[in-house]
């Protein structure tokens, strides 16, 4: 793959960047990266992968552009209200760079359409609101061995790991989904809408160094951060051969997220 | 016995009680929903009550955050 003139201009901040270069650049070109929600998370993700270039952005999200979603979701503007938010986005990301080939994906992430849809991918992205999804991302990684960037946030805090097959998963941490409404949503607690940016934006430069091979990844590592004192910390984790073996995937009870508040 | 809590340092009197005990003392609203890893494991839940912590003991409790939208 040869970069063109408009190209070299474009992606000039990679290719001068050691340990990106235009070798990484050809990568990320060539990368095919799935956002599940195209909220908080997923609406920073997306802006900065596809800025980068990355060559395929699939997005997947039920949803609608609501008012309460502009405090954070920077990817969807006032006029986009009651868009279908994956139609939002992927207009956006046209403007940002024509190179990104979009799949928009005005669905729902289930048991029984997950595998399918991963499987087009290199890299995931969980950009969810609820602990069902959340769990049915792992669960789905795990089993395709595809590897993918979980991300949480709530009130001022925020999580993030990233797993590769053969390194801890969500499961090894978190064992199970917690009971319906036992954990406070966003809808219920609130966010500060910048730590959303924070995060997913953490989880978009996971995964370009995927992509480019350099550095390390957040793997067997859970990084959290507060950002009422901006603190950070790194927990280690250890994988978990009894939460890695994953057979089938199920929907968890629905229930136990607002999903139409997301 | 001295701890290590999420990075920082905790002290007690007793010289040892159970984690249920010290989430209970760390005021952890919710036990169900916090992990907690002890000495670099990963606890099962249903080893809070007999897992005794002690001196020198490093202790993460993690929670769950379920907002992404």
């Amino acid at each position: 793959m040869n970069l063109t003139e408009e190209q070299i201009e474009r992606y000039s901040r990679h290719i001068i960047l050691q340990g990106v270069g235009g070798e990484g650049q050809e990568k990320i070109l060539n990368a095919k990266v799935l956002i599940i929600g195209t909220g908080g998370l997923g609406a920073p993700a997306a802006l900065y992968l596809a800025a980068a270039g990355v060559g395929t952005i699939g997005l997947i999200d039920g949803d609608t552009v609501d008012l309460s979603n502009l405090q954070r979701q920077v990817i969807h503007f006032t006029p986009d209200l009651d868009k279908p938010k994956v139609q939002s986005a992927k207009e956006k990301i046209a403007q940002i760079n024509p190179d990104v080939n979009v799949n928009a994906m005005q669905d729902l992430f289930r048991a029984d359409n997950a595998l399918d849809i991963i499987k087009d991918y290199d890299f995931i992205i969980d950009g969810t609101d609820n602990f069902p999804a959340k769990f049915l991302i792992n669960d789905a990684c795990v089993m395709g061995k595809k590897p993918f960037s979980h991300g949480g946030i709530l009130r001022f805090d925020g999580q993030t790991m990233t797993y590769v097959p053969g390194t801890a998963s969500y499961r090894c941490v978190f064992d199970s989904p917690p009971p319906p409404n036992a954990v406070p949503t966003c809808s219920q607690a609130g966010v500060f809408g910048a730590i959303a940016g924070m995060l997913g934006t953490i989880q978009a430069a996971e995964a370009l160094k995927f992509f480019i091979n350099k550095g390390e990844l957040l793997t067997n590592r859970l990084l959290i951060f507060d950002a009422l004192t901006m603190k950070f910390r790194t927990v280690n984790v250890k994988p978990r051969p009894d939460r890695l073996n994953i057979e089938k995937l199920v929907d968890f009870d629905q229930a136990a997220c607002d999903l139409k508040q997301s | 016995m001295k701890l290590t809590i999420n990075g920082e340092a905790a002290e007690f009197e007793e010289a040892s009680f159970s984690v249920s005990e010290l989430l209970k003392r760390k005021d952890v609203k919710m036990p169900d929903m916090v992990s907690v890893e002890y000495n670099g494991d990963m606890l099962d839940r249903e080893n809070f009550d007999s897992t005794m912590v002690k001196d020198g003991d490093q202790l993460e409790f993690l929670y769950f955050m379920g907002g992404g939208q």
